[in-house]
């Protein structure tokens, strides 16, 4: 299927026209319509959907509030507050980009987490999984400048730690930091070159996106099976079957957003941010966005030098380690089996690591002292682990259940042992 | 056809090669003009120096300004704060280098190369970002007396140096001068 037959066949005279100039129309039939998907994909396989509508969403909105907001240390705070309460429906829109970057990296984390269950990394969706990493390591550099803009204590303080970051490497680190802030220290110079940023990330990612989205076309989906697409009985068209679906979620996933929005705005925020930047007072707490804290509690835990690398270098090594960990995974996991779901052991490793990230984000939120640095010790070494032993070691001495012969197999036998209880089968 | 196939280098290879390195060095000197502008501009690097009255500061008191867009700390420190730190062996000090741009680069970070020396070791100048992450520490907080980072939990003693926490080295103390008895020049 992935070199797909085209089917689309112009009903018009100028849609013949078209599709003999530009088959635009063409294209768009056989990506959205006539494509085929498997025909047993669950609604963790909705998220996709549901991120390229929050991307819209985050540019629409960025867009209008752009208009409104000024980027400059004098008055960038009171913009902000003017968007709040002068400009019409301002406040809505305002809660609907902070909120809607939430809400981003919530279907962003349910993605990834699904990629890494059913095995959507393995081959041939190397570049495609890779092209994936990419789009989240613009989103997190997206949505820390974003946080930047509103020039609160949390926008200010988060900046001057982030980009402190960078001195932490030997010889050029400085020379580095100064040629991200403009200055000595994060000033007007910074805000400025953060908004611009900011503007245009977003359209980097849209492009990203649209190399993924054709990965993903070229190669197909998996599924919770992990087998290969054989048949034409394995699939169903794209419309109306995976778009209803699609929507369905969408609509679910929106009231939820909604819920934060309307009712719980500042919720996923920190108080800290109303107060105006102010370069010589530090906040108690610095946290990070929360969507950041695992990252920022693996930071943290290096408290130790490594031989020659001191706890600074070091903590910021584990911290780019782990997000860069993840373009590797393709080829840390040895299995042949691609899906969770016939791993048993794996599935087990899996949501300790779920819960682990859970746990490192819990741990990002504390104050860095006592016992919660030794737990996040544990955690990042639990983290690391599941990457570079776990995967490739697992592989090799995991015996797998049984693997259906097809999709459409898995289906009906799945249909079948719902209606007769399963007598179930021998070990592995 | 021979003199293609030959594997001599001839005049055309050199001619690809030339333009080819040619075109390099022109994209690298377009593009350095946009990497460039990036840099601290003319009005952020002349934030030269300035002049403190510290009159008004008696012992015990701090003063915080602003220097280079970042906050500058500026204490009379008391007899008790210069003795603590005196009495504190160079072996126990993560940094044992002085970090005194007055100084040579490998002084010791003894008390005296810490303050503003001999005679004026009650004065303290030191600019007040933790050399962890670049937080303001807080002054007269901390398990040793004097500053204590906030953010990552670094401690500094009442000389300014680190004692315990993630940061790694002293707070740095800027170039600075005395330049009558009660005015300070930082810068």
């Amino acid at each position: 299927m992935s070199a797909g037959h085209s089917t689309y066949t112009p009903k018009t005279g100028l849609g013949r026209w078209m599709d003999a100039r530009l088959p635009l129309p063409r294209l768009v039939y056989d990506s959205f319509v006539a494509y085929p998907v498997p025909r047993n994909l669950n609604y963790a396989y909705t998220f996709g959907g549901i991120l390229t509508i929050m991307l819209v969403a985050q540019i629409l909105t960025g867009v209008v509030l752009a208009m409104h907001y000024a980027a400059n240390t004098e008055v960038a705070f009171n913009s902000v507050e003017k968007i709040m309460r002068d400009v019409n429906s301002g406040w809505l829109l305002r809660y609907l980009h902070s909120n809607g970057a939430s809400m981003f990296f919530v279907a962003v984390y349910v993605h990834i987490f699904r990629g890494l269950y059913y095995g959507s990394y393995k081959a041939p969706r190397e570049l495609l999984w890779i092209l994936g990493c990419i789009i989240y390591l613009l989103m997190m550099a997206t949505a820390f400048m974003g946080y930047v803009l509103p020039w609160g204590q949390m926008s200010f303080w988060g900046a001057t730690v982030i980009t402190g970051f960078f001195t932490a490497i030997p010889l050029v680190g400085d020379w580095i930091q100064q040629l991200l802030l403009g200055g000595f220290a994060v000033d007007n110079p910074t805000l400025n070159r953060f908004f611009s940023l900011h503007y245009l990330l977003p359209f980097m990612i849209a492009g990203v996106v649209v190399l993924h989205v054709w990965a993903l076309h070229v190669t197909g989906q998996t599924n919770p099976t992990g087998i290969e697409v054989k048949q034409k009985t394995d699939t169903v068209a794209f419309t109306p079957y995976a778009t209803v679906k699609d929507a369905f979620a969408m609509i679910v996933f929106l009231a939820v957003f909604a819920y934060f929005v309307f009712y719980i705005p500042n919720f996923l925020g920190h108080p800290d941010n109303y107060i105006e930047a102010n370069a010589l007072k530090t906040p108690a707490h610095i946290v990070p966005e929360w969507y950041f804290l695992p990252f920022y509690a693996i930071l943290r835990a290096i408290t130790f030098n490594i031989g020659p690398i001191d706890s600074k270098l070091g903590g910021v090594l584990a911290m780019f380690g782990a997000i860069a960990v993840l373009f590797v995974v393709p080829w840390l996991d040895t299995s042949k089996v691609r899906s969770a779901v016939y791993r048993p052991w794996y599935k087990l490793f899996f949501w300790l690591f779920v819960l682990d990230a859970i746990f490192l984000g819990w741990l990002g939120s504390r104050p860095a002292e006592g016992t919660y640095v030794v737990m996040a010790q544990a955690a990042t070494l639990y983290y690391f682990l599941f990457f570079l032993v776990v995967m490739p070691v697992l592989g090799l001495i995991e015996t797998p259940r049984r693997l259906p012969n097809s999709i459409t197999e898995a289906v009906l036998e799945k249909k079948s042992s719902a209606a007769v209880p399963a007598t179930e089968q021998a070990k592995g | 056809m021979s003199a293609t196939d030959s594997t001599e280098h001839t005049r055309r290879d050199f001619l690809y090669v030339a333009t080819g390195v040619a075109g390099a060095v022109g994209a690298a000197g377009v593009a350095w003009p946009f990497i460039d502008q990036m840099r601290p501009d003319a009005s952020t690097r002349a934030l030269a120096s300035i002049q403190v009255d510290v009159s008004g500061v008696e012992p015990g008191m701090s003063l915080t300004v602003k220097w280079r867009g970042r906050p500058v700390f500026i204490r009379n420190r008391t007899d008790k704060e210069i003795e603590e730190a005196k009495a504190v062996p160079l072996a126990d000090l993560k940094d044992p280098v002085a970090r005194n741009a007055n100084l040579p680069a490998d002084a010791p970070a003894t008390d005296t190369d810490r303050s503003a020396g001999e005679g004026k070791e009650n004065w303290l100048v030191m600019v007040g970002v933790c050399t962890h992450l670049g937080c303001v520490p807080l002054g007269q907080a901390g398990d040793f007396g004097g500053w204590f980072c906030p953010c990552h939990g670094s401690h500094y003693d009442t000389a300014g140096r680190i004692r315990k926490g993630p940061a790694p080295e002293n707070l740095a103390v800027p170039t600075f001068a005395f330049t009558s008895d009660t005015v300070i020049e930082i810068g």
